[in-house]
């Protein structure tokens, strides 16, 4: 696969931390159009590896290219404009309403959205348009994320990264709001990244699965072919825990087929 | 109670003087802090320090810190040349700006280090450069912290430029230092009042800026800053409206912070007036600073006492006798500078030890030496400053003193204590107007240990050559004897029927028969 046919790609990335390899020498790209899942125990590198991508965090060697073009070479901010990026603390601007929550990114490239397309990115992420004129601190925190998710793609992004996006979340919320992105991504034609250490949640929602242990990524796999024993040790380890969980909750009684 | 409100409407020009003073002050302060917050914010080291340099400089005394800026100024001429001010507004300004970068900073720092930093990441993830990110994002979230600490600074530069009056930048610390010295409790009271009502209006007006920033409402915080500028705004008409004049032809009379300098700073500029001067008054200078002022011509007359140049300026120990130390000044000034000593007035006003007159009778005591007997039984009283000088180290050494007891009493209540028999004996002026009204007795110094005190008449260099206004003063000299100083003085120091050194200069002219 040559450069130019990946929506990402990192070329020997690496970071260090005094002597620590938070990242080590990672090479891997990602075509256009697929939901790739990082997942990881934490400090394995996930989030930095993620982070080079739109540059919030540089990275000592290596290339990362977007689109077959070197991210270091672009203007940062125009770069991060292009690039959606939803993470766990979400950071709403909390003297900002929703609307301008939302419109920010296309505001810093001097453009004004309008209120139908606000209503519209509200709706992709199920919010009611009335959400618009309220203040972040009137909302819940799932409501929140839905907007930061909103706020992610008004930039038209082709490119998606997520950081832990649903860690805060309630699992009912945490659910219906992967699936929710999972359909966004469908529709919109975006490319995926999502940093997670829930290993059912990449099950779940991502068609390719990267995991990494101590900078390195050790298993690059579908669902699939990791429910079915492929991806070493350290891969399986984390499929065991939602598989055992399965396992346990089929065995209580009253479950399963009567 | 009609006085005082008399007074405080007669306060406008202090008050515009005050408010413009401490308006530049916060101003400048805010010029400073900001930008500096703003690299603290990025920068640990440039933080540490910053907040440092300010909380050393608010552990400084204001009225230290004014003073300060005097030796500064004059060491800056070496690269400003002559024309940089060293009194008056611009040294007040400076250290009030010093005063107020304090609480602006630490509240600009400690918003910024407590911004959340998940929306600071947002802020790098949605695309912002760092100066949109100040704008849209720090700025506006810091805004309503940053507004508490502006509150705060101005309410203290507010009160500390009272203090301004000190080195001769007019505020409303002049009727209060003013009304200390010779007791007007209404100029005193008035003084305060106006200079508390300012603080409060302003703090009520930052008050709406702030809570207008918190709640994100434009009109109040819009409302407030206009309210504040249109203050300033109008504080400067009244300064610097074309009507004013010219400040070059004004001549700037300079008085330390005593009765007796305000009576006769008063007398002066009475006869500079009918000779058709304009005149301003510089009160409540610091001795130090007064002599150094009128040499360097940021304040063109003042009065000083020789035993003061003799100890202070020539850093003389030794007493030639009053003709000869007068000589010496003469001669010293015209040599070491521009300025000139123009003549003496005729009184002293001099260290003296003196006693109740029935006290003095039944011991005995007409003199030091007579004193120096019985003294091992007695109580002396002096001001706090006094059993440091080398005036009391001399009585002291050459009668051989030995009292059973020093006491220090603040001047006012020196007097106090001599009647009520707290103390026996105490140190005092030889013009004070309580000498005459308490009928003490002064006692002789046969053996000169103690320096005269001959006050004279010091002109700036731009004043020693104006023929005419030397004329003016010509009919001062050797005028005044130290009775009717005294009298002078006890007019605006008795608490009875008190005279405003205006008025008590006015009756000073009259019995010297000008």
């Amino acid at each position: 696969m040559s450069a130019g046919d990946s929506a990402l790609q990192f070329d020997s990335v690496a970071r260090h931390y005094g002597d620590l390899r938070a990242v080590d020498e990672v090479s891997i790209a990602i075509p256009h159009g697929q939901f790739v899942a990082l997942v990881g125990a934490s400090g394995s590198g996930k989030s930095t590896l993620l982070k080079t991508a739109n540059r919030l965090t540089i990275p000592d060697t290596g290339r990362v290219l977007i689109d077959g073009e070197d991210a270091a070479s672009l203007p940062v901010s125009a770069l991060r404009r292009r690039i959606g990026y939803v993470f766990q603390g979400i950071g709403l601007f909390p003297h900002m309403n929703v609307a301008e929550n939302i419109a920010i990114g296309p505001r810093l490239a001097g453009e004004r959205l309008s209120e139908a397309r606000i209503a519209e990115l509200l709706g992709l992420v199920e919010l009611d348009p009335t959400m618009a004129a309220r203040m972040p601190d009137a909302l819940s925190g799932g409501q929140r994320q839905r907007v930061g998710v909103a706020r992610a793609l008004a930039g038209e992004p082709r490119l998606l990264l997520m950081d832990e996006p649903f860690g805060a979340l309630d699992p009912i919320t945490r659910d219906a709001l992967g699936d929710r992105v999972r359909a966004l991504h469908d529709d919109l034609g975006l490319t995926t990244i999502m940093v997670t250490h829930d290993m059912a949640e990449a099950l779940l929602l991502a068609d390719r699965v990267l995991v990494m242990d101590q900078g390195r990524i050790v298993a690059d796999e579908t669902p699939l072919a990791l429910l079915e024993g492929a991806g070493g040790e350290i891969a399986q380890g984390l499929v065991a825990v939602p598989r055992e969980q399965a396992r346990r909750l089929a065995a209580l009684p009253g479950s399963g087929p009567a | 109670m009609s006085g005082f409100w008399d007074t405080l409407f007669g306060l406008g020009d202090k008050l515009a003087a005050h408010v413009l003073l401490a308006a530049s002050a916060i101003a400048l302060g805010i010029a400073i802090a900001l930008p500096l917050a703003v690299w603290a914010s990025r920068s640990r080291a440039v933080a540490r320090l910053a907040l440092g340099f300010a909380s050393l400089v608010q552990t400084i005394p204001a009225l230290a810190l004014l003073a300060l800026f005097f030796p500064i100024l004059l060491s800056l001429r070496a690269v400003f040349g002559d024309d940089l001010p060293t009194l008056g507004f611009l040294p007040a300004l400076l250290a009030l700006t010093l005063y107020a970068l304090l609480p602006i900073l630490r509240n600009a720092v400690t918003a910024q280090t407590n911004l959340d930093p998940e929306v600071l990441e947002a802020a790098d993830g949605v695309g912002m450069s760092a100066w949109q990110r100040l704008r849209l994002v720090e700025a506006p979230l810091a805004a309503p912290f940053i507004m508490a600490g502006i509150r705060t600074a101005a309410v203290w530069t507010i009160g500390a430029a009272t203090l301004s009056t000190t080195i001769g930048q007019p505020s409303l610390g002049d009727p209060i230092f003013a009304g200390l010295q010779t007791q007007n409790w209404v100029l005193v009271l008035a003084g305060c009042f106006a200079s508390a009502a300012l603080a409060l209006t302003a703090d009520l007006l930052l008050g709406l800026i702030e809570r207008g920033f918190a709640l994100r409402k434009r009109a109040l915080w819009l409302g407030g800053m206009i309210a504040v500028l249109l203050g300033g705004g109008a504080a400067g008409l009244a300064q610097y409206a074309p009507w004013r004049g010219n400040a070059d032809d004004r001549i700037v009379i300079g008085a330390k912070s005593f009765s007796e300098q305000y009576i006769l700073s008063r007398l002066i500029g009475q006869r500079l007036e009918d000779a058709g001067y304009r005149v301003e008054y510089r009160d409540g200078l610091g001795s130090a600073v007064v002599h150094r002022a009128v040499t360097t011509g940021a304040i063109d007359i003042s009065v000083d006492y020789t035993g003061t140049l003799w100890a202070n300026e020539l850093k003389r120990e030794d007493n030639p006798g009053r003709e000869a130390m007068y000589e010496a000044i003469v001669e010293w000034k015209e040599r070491t500078s521009d300025a000139r000593i123009f003549g003496r007035l005729g009184f002293e006003n001099a260290y003296a030890f003196a006693m109740r007159s029935d006290r003095a009778r039944a011991l005995g005591v007409s003199s030091l030496t007579d004193l120096s007997g019985v003294a091992g039984r007695l109580t002396v009283g002096g001001d706090p400053e006094f059993f440091e000088r080398p005036e009391w180290i001399a009585v002291r050494d050459i009668y051989g003193m030995r009292f059973a007891e020093t006491r220090n009493f603040s001047p006012t209540f020196m007097y106090d204590a001599l009647q009520s028999g707290e103390a026996d004996v105490i140190s005092a002026y030889t013009s004070d107007g309580r000498i005459a009204a308490d009928r003490l007795t002064v006692l002789e110094d046969p053996e000169e240990a103690l320096p005269s005190y001959d006050a004279l008449i010091v002109l700036s260099p731009k004043a020693s050559r104006d023929e005419r206004l030397r004329a003016a003063l010509e009919p001062l000299l050797g005028a005044i004897d130290v009775a009717e100083m005294r009298a002078a003085n006890y007019a605006v120091d008795r608490t009875e029927d008190k005279r405003t050194p205006e008025q008590a200069a006015t009756e000073l002219a009259d019995a010297i028969g000008l």
